[in-house]
């Protein structure tokens, strides 16, 4: 076999998503802009009709209204608790495997715990009542249940993910400016956050582009024909309900612009949080 | 005194997420013992007979049999597609390299309900959608690159001048492979392998866009359960939820053998 003849073996794996991924992507935009069976000519009636009708449109504002606040809630307290642990903790292992549990078990699976745990004759009602919340507030079959579900499946993405990139950076270069009187907000300001930065940019990204998408619980969790009725809820509707795959592809464009627009405006923002301009070198995998 | 504050927070915060995922977790298995629950801290009676109700009325024996099915097959193929791809990537520089990481890694980054839809529309348009064949087709495309990124580190690990050293004594390509490659790729074989399989059996989205009727996996079965709640009594989708649960576990626990949890996530700022 000659030199390059090696290079053949990734082809099985490029082709196959070649057909399988990018085929089925470029359909999807082809087909969503032919909304009339056969015809030849290019049309945006789809995304005119989707647009022009105030309850398929309310579907961005309800998924961004979830997926905005909890993805900065999620990065946030994952950013804390993960800063917190870098220098390792008691029972480390145990604490991140049980935190690899939510991700490993799956949404629907977490969906059914919360409506069980969360729900009106669950635990946590009744610990509420017993410690004198009289009329505890609902949290399941609402946007609260959907926030609850997704940030017990995010969280520990989020942390486990900051966890890995956090506690890769060289401990050298914390102790240096320790040593040279910086106290630990200044140490976290000046030399840790420049070198955490980049990861939390791509862990927030990450966790939006995930919330934008959310399904299973919006359903299950949440109230599905109305305050939770995101874009992915309706996509599947026009799929499988109206069968209508042309409108159905035009929503999941729509979807992933959404998606896209927010890994934009992500991106743009690491360029300015990053630019504090101190260390930039250290940050690897553990 | 402001460090202490701090830590104490971040220990209450930590304490009271970890009792909330176990309270989660158990509401289920106590909820699928109980004869009749209703809000009380334990149920007055327990019973088992709601695994074999569940077992019966959601037909669990064909589901399972999908479910491995699906799950070996997908474990196959990705490593069989995987394996000599993360062997070029970690061996070889080639011109269009950097195009083809990209494409291993959209599949991971961009929602499945995303890629979803388009993928099931152009399936079903082949009549490919519905079917066993559908779902692991659909299942091995995030899968496979997931593959592929697991075992790329193990083959980066596996010194090069082995190989050349096998050619020198005389051995074929063929050979060195299956002598010296394979063997040395083992452990990256199996932890891929355990990852691939977990999130087979755990995926979500893609089988249920692809699934019909004699093709759902375990847990599309359980949001159809979840879905109509109310049609069954609770505690027999509990018992489905907890059977679903055993089994994620246990692969789970073999696979953690292997890998670090902050493993089981997106590699940042890694390559």
């Amino acid at each position: 076999m000659k030199r390059g003849g090696v290079l053949l073996l990734v082809l099985p794996s490029v082709v196959y998503l070649v057909v399988m991924f990018v085929y089925p992507f470029l359909y999807g935009v082809f087909l969503s802009l032919h909304p009339a069976k056969g015809a030849a000519v290019v049309s945006l009636a789809n995304y005119l009709a989707f647009f022009g009708d105030p309850w398929q449109l309310r579907t961005i504002a309800v998924t961004a209204s979830i997926a905005v606040p909890n993805t900065i809630v999620t990065v946030v307290l994952a950013l804390a608790v993960a800063y917190a642990m870098r220098r390792g903790i008691w029972a480390e292992r145990t604490i991140t495997a049980l935190l690899v549990l939510p991700i490993a078990l799956g949404t629907v699976l977490v969906a059914e715990g919360i409506n069980g745990f969360y729900g009106p004759k669950g635990w946590l009602n009744q610990i509420l009542q017993i410690a004198g919340v009289a009329d505890p507030p609902r949290l399941t079959h609402n946007y609260t249940g959907v926030m609850i579900a997704l940030f017990v499946q995010h969280f520990p993405f989020c942390f486990l993910m900051l966890l890995g990139y956090i506690s890769g950076i060289d401990p050298a270069l914390e102790a240096s400016a320790r040593v040279l009187g910086a106290r630990p907000w200044v140490v976290f300001r000046r030399v840790m956050w420049p070198l955490i930065a980049p990861g939390a940019a791509i862990a927030f990204a990450l966790v939006f582009v995930m919330n934008f998408g959310v399904f299973p619980s919006a359903v299950l969790v949440g109230q599905p024909a109305g305050a939770t009725r995101t874009i992915a809820i309706a996509a599947y509707q026009q799929a499988f309900e109206h069968y209508d795959m042309s409108m159905a592809s035009a929503i999941a464009v729509v979807m992933g612009l959404c998606q896209l627009l927010g890994l934009a405006v992500v991106v743009g923002l690491r360029g300015r949080l990053a630019a504090t301009g101190v260390a930039t070198v250290g940050a690897g995998k553990r | 005194m402001t460090g202490r504050i701090w830590r104490l927070a971040v220990f209450v915060f930590v304490l009271g997420f970890t009792l909330n995922l176990v309270g989660i977790v158990s509401h289920v298995a106590v909820s699928s013992l109980a004869r009749r629950w209703f809000a009380t801290p334990l149920p007055g009676a327990f019973t088992t007979e709601w695994y074999a109700y569940a077992w019966r009325e959601f037909q669990l024996a064909d589901v399972l049999t999908v479910t491995a099915t699906v799950a070996a097959s997908v474990t196959a193929l990705a490593l069989l597609l995987g394996f000599p791809a993360a062997y070029v990537l970690a061996r070889r520089g080639f011109p269009a390299k950097n195009a083809v990481l990209l494409l291993y890694f959209l599949p991971l980054l961009i929602p499945q309900m995303t890629y979803g839809i388009p993928l099931a529309t152009s399936l079903y348009r082949y009549r490919i959608g519905g079917t066993i064949a559908g779902v692991i087709l659909a299942n091995l495309v995030p899968m496979l690159p997931l593959a592929i990124f697991v075992l790329l580190p193990f083959v980066e690990q596996i010194s090069e001048s082995l190989e050349w050293a096998a050619r020198v004594h005389g051995a074929g390509r063929f050979q060195v492979f299956r002598r010296v490659v394979l063997p040395l790729a083992l452990p990256g074989l199996l932890t891929a392998g355990l990852l691939v399989l977990v999130n087979t059996v755990a995926n979500f989205e893609l089988t249920f866009l692809l699934s019909g009727a004699g093709s759902q996996t375990l847990v599309v079965a359980l949001y159809y359960a979840v879905f109509a709640a109310g049609m069954r009594p609770i505690y027999s989708v509990d018992a489905m939820a907890v059977i679903y649960m055993a089994i994620v576990l246990l692969i789970l626990v073999a696979a953690l053998r292997f890998v670090r949890p902050t493993q089981m996530v997106f590699r940042l700022g890694g390559k």
